[in-house]
């Protein structure tokens, strides 16, 4: 059987990436993006590459999409400006060097071993300038981040290269089955496809309420802000075991700084405000971890509109309700690294109808009788 | 400073022209009214340092600029409260206001916010703009102001637009020397023309002739200048010019000023979410606003030439409307001094024929969208061809651009490169500026320190988003 045409919805990093995979496999694939490629959460967020301290769930996804970080200029031509300078998460206190110390063991058992353990001494050697009072952290060392928007742009590109065709401007107003095949209404015009991938982000629970399966995706709006230039004093990626932060020095010497707290948005009109009292909070974390911060120069914060889901955990995997529709999104503010991965995921549950990466924690029927939030 | 509390009827920022005009009015007819400003005195920048100068003697900045000490007199007694040396680095929908001052960062709200940033040189990005000796004739103009301070050795002036002729004025009345001014104005003047009579009953039109006269007499002006390099290894050595009519010339030089007009400084209202519009006369982005400088959110207000160039006269006047608008909203009964419509017909005085400065004056189209090699983002050190080669690529907005090459995210934020890179990128496609749009511009719209925001004090969705993270 030859395979499918497919539509995407959503030319954020996982529709584009769906759509390269999907293309890859013989798929003649339409993505239709409301605004343009990349413009929200994929094009601005942090870029983290981590496997780090994710949900247990996703550990495995996270495992393979490291693998095709550390050789992603085979699959896109580009290398994303991805490096691997490690991720570290900071313990401030003894009680939080326990609770690191049992996720360890706790991978251990399950048989991974990318998190490492280390006492002050090591996290002195990896992270100089990390304040006296840190007692140790978890190494991992093979992760690292890539360029967000430059990462989606070549996912994009790459698929494009394939045949993919991209409609921007094309907000999807209304989708129904008509016989074998989905009629899929946008901005742009009416397409018609045997499969539709619903990877349309803070917006993708109106695709599934428009199925019939609703989801309890809250909006959210992470926030990060960026520095002026300074010598160059960290590598990896730090986070902290205690609380929200995501902290990264770009080689141009520029430091960002992000990680949960989080703006206002309006997902109808794109816009998102800032909560300085939240920055503040994160202005604080860096004064007390990374004393040589105090004095930079703060130039910029910004915030990218995303999904959450209640579990903080993605929906991805086929529909409950609609034969030919597979969905991906809900990444709750971790989902950029595992956008290469995903998008084979979904290939595979479109061309083939199954993947060996576990996915079933991800089933979007999970929510059925909880409580909306 | 005097105590800051946590609301005022009416916030002002910005002490030019606009401001001074917009807190007096406000103040005088009672309302809790706040006045920030970056500097350390009034006046903005046309009236720079206008308590302070060392330059007491009236001839050598003109009576221009003393007209500018009865508005910062005004203003003083008015019973506003002044912060001079604040910095606004963000405004909200809801009016709140995030300000540093002396090192320390607040949140504060009001009523009704008027902002009176005024206007920004624009970008003259030339080969070798950027290297020492090469500045703008507004940053000479304030040493000039605020210090007394004069260019030392060979001094040439580049660039068009009227005050251009005013710095050469102030600056050889100040005793400066100046070697050549290499006018760029395209001289195709037909455009314009349309515009000259109402020019002709302008108040500025005297005015202007008779400083371009003054400084011609004592200048070599070279003029209808096309191309433009500073030239050096350190520092600038030479400016090499060419006209129509000419080969390559070359001056030496110590000193190279620049300047091809000013444009609104549309940072702080484009980062509130004021919706702003290309202007076809003003080559530039300015707010859309009503008659009394309101925008479309509820409370906020443009006056000055942020709201569009129109000069230190019709600033005035608008803050004015601005400062009246806001009475009439929060206190309808207080009586006022001025009157609407005289205010109104004094704005339009001063803005008659504008339009013949503004179309006579556009700057040339190879100084605006410069040659591939020329940097566009000084800095992140992005140049021309760059931006050309990733609009190729399928980055066909701003944004995308500042993702891509991070062109704007330094600390000037885009203010040195936003309208090259907007303009580049019409070009390269064949749409119209209005059509790219700008940077989206995201506070801190200057720079605060990470000390500072460590700072503020905790509010309850600090403790909240603390609770979910």
């Amino acid at each position: 059987m030859s395979p499918p045409d497919v539509i995407v919805i959503g030319g954020g990093l996982h529709g584009c990436s769906a759509a390269l995979h999907l293309a890859r496999r013989g798929a003649h694939v339409t993505v239709l993006e409301k605004d343009h490629v990349g413009r929200h959460a994929s094009g601005v967020n942090a870029g983290g590459v981590r496997r780090l301290g994710r949900h247990l769930a996703e550990v495995p996804l996270a495992v393979a999409a490291m693998e095709l970080w550390h050789r992603i200029g085979d699959l896109v031509d580009d290398d994303c400006g991805f490096e691997s300078h490690g991720q570290v998460k900071v313990a401030e206190n003894d009680r939080e060097f326990a609770t690191l110390r049992a996720r360890v063991d706790e991978l251990t058992r399950l048989g991974f071993t990318h998190e490492e353990l280390i006492d002050r001494a090591a996290l002195k050697e990896i992270l100089p300038a990390i304040s006296d009072h840190c007692v140790g952290a978890i190494a991992c060392r093979a992760d690292g981040a890539a360029n967000p928007y430059r990462t989606t742009l070549s996912f994009n590109r790459k698929a494009e290269s394939l045949g993919v065709r991209f409609i921007e401007s094309a907000a999807v107003t209304a989708l129904a089955r008509n016989g074998r095949v989905w009629r899929v209404e946008s901005g742009a015009g009416r397409h018609e496809a045997a499969v539709v991938v619903n990877c349309a982000g803070a917006w993708a629970d109106r695709v599934a309420a428009a199925l019939g399966e609703p989801v309890p995706l809250e909006p959210i709006a992470p926030m990060l802000m960026i520095t002026a230039p300074l010598p160059l004093f960290v590598k990896p990626v730090v986070g902290a075991a205690g609380r929200p932060l995501s902290f990264k020095q770009f080689r141009n010497g520029t430091v960002l700084i992000g990680g949960g707290h989080r703006g206002r948005v309006d997902r109808d009109t794109n816009r998102t405000e800032l909560d300085f009292a939240g920055l503040a909070e994160s202005a604080r974390t860096v004064w007390d971890l990374f004393p040589v911060m105090r004095a930079a120069q703060v130039v910029r914060a910004w915030a990218g509109i995303e999904a959450r889901m209640p579990d903080d955990i993605p929906v991805i995997g086929a529909s409950s309700t609609s034969e030919g529709v597979f969905h991906a999104f809900g990444f709750s503010a971790h989902g950029f690294a595992l956008g290469p991965i995903v998008g084979a995921i979904v290939a595979e549950l479109v061309t083939g109808g199954k993947t060996n990466l576990p996915i079933a924690p991800f089933r979007i029927d999970r929510f059925v009788g909880r409580a909306e939030t | 400073m005097s105590e800051l509390r946590d609301a005022y009827d009416v916030a002002v920022v910005g002490a030019g022209p606009a401001g001074l005009a917009a807190a007096t009015v406000c103040a005088r007819a009672g309302l809790a009214t706040l006045l920030f400003d970056e500097q350390p005195a009034p006046g903005g920048q046309i009236y720079r340092s206008i308590t302070t100068t060392p330059l007491k003697r009236a001839t050598i900045l003109g009576a221009d600029y003393c007209a500018g000490t009865a508005l910062a007199q005004n203003f003083l007694a008015s019973g506003a409260q002044y912060v001079p040396g604040a910095t606004v680095w963000n405004l909200t929908r809801e009016r709140e206001i995030g300000v540093s001052v002396a090192g320390s960062a607040r949140l504060l709200t009001a009523g009704r916010v008027i902002l009176a940033t005024g206007a920004l040189e624009r970008p003259f990005p030339i080969p070798g703009w950027t290297l020492p000796g090469v500045m703008t004739a507004g940053a000479g103009q304030i040493l000039l102001k605020s210090s007394g301070l004069i260019p030392e050795g060979r001094t040439v002036i580049a660039g068009c637009g009227p005050l251009l002729w005013l710095i050469a004025w102030q600056y050889l009345n100040a005793g400066a020397r100046i070697d050549a001014i290499l006018e760029t104005v395209k001289g195709d003047g037909a455009a314009s023309w349309r515009h000259a009579a109402a020019f002709a009953t302008s108040p500025y039109l005297l005015k202007g002739l008779r400083m371009m006269l003054a400084v011609r007499r004592r200048v070599r002006v070279v003029s209808k200048v096309t191309a433009l390099r500073a030239e050096g290894r350190d520092r600038v050595e030479a400016v090499a010019y060419r006209t129509a009519r000419e080969t390559e010339q070359r001056l030496p030089v110590d000193n190279l000023f620049l300047h091809q007009g000013v444009v609104p400084n549309v940072n702080l209202a484009m980062a509130a979410g004021i919706e702003h519009r290309w202007d076809d006369a003003q080559l530039c982005f300015a707010p859309a606003l009503d008659a009394d400088g309101g925008s479309a959110i509820p409370g906020i207000a443009i006056a000055g030439d942020g709201a569009g160039i129109a000069g230190a006269e019709a600033a005035q006047a608008r803050g004015m409307l601005a400062g009246l608008a806001a009475v009439r909203a929060l206190r309808p009964n207080a009586a006022v001094l001025e009157d609407v419509n005289a205010v109104r017909a004094r704005l339009a005085r001063f803005t008659r024929g504008r339009a013949f400065l503004d179309v006579y004056y556009q700057p040339a189209p190879q100084f605006r969208r410069p040659a591939r090699d020329t940097l566009v983002c000084r800095c992140e050190e992005v140049t021309a061809g760059q931006i050309v080669d990733t609009v190729a690529l399928g980055c066909t907005g701003t944004n995308q651009m500042k993702a891509f090459l991070r062109c704007g995210m330094g600390p000037c934020q885009g203010r040195e490169c936003g309208l090259t890179v907007t303009e580049l990128i019409a070009q390269a496609r064949g749409v119209a500026q209005q059509e790219v749009g700008y940077y989206r511009l995201r506070p801190p719209v200057k720079p605060i320190t990470l000390g500072e925001l460590a700072g503020l004090p905790k509010n309850e969705a600090a403790l909240r988003s603390v609770a979910r993270g």
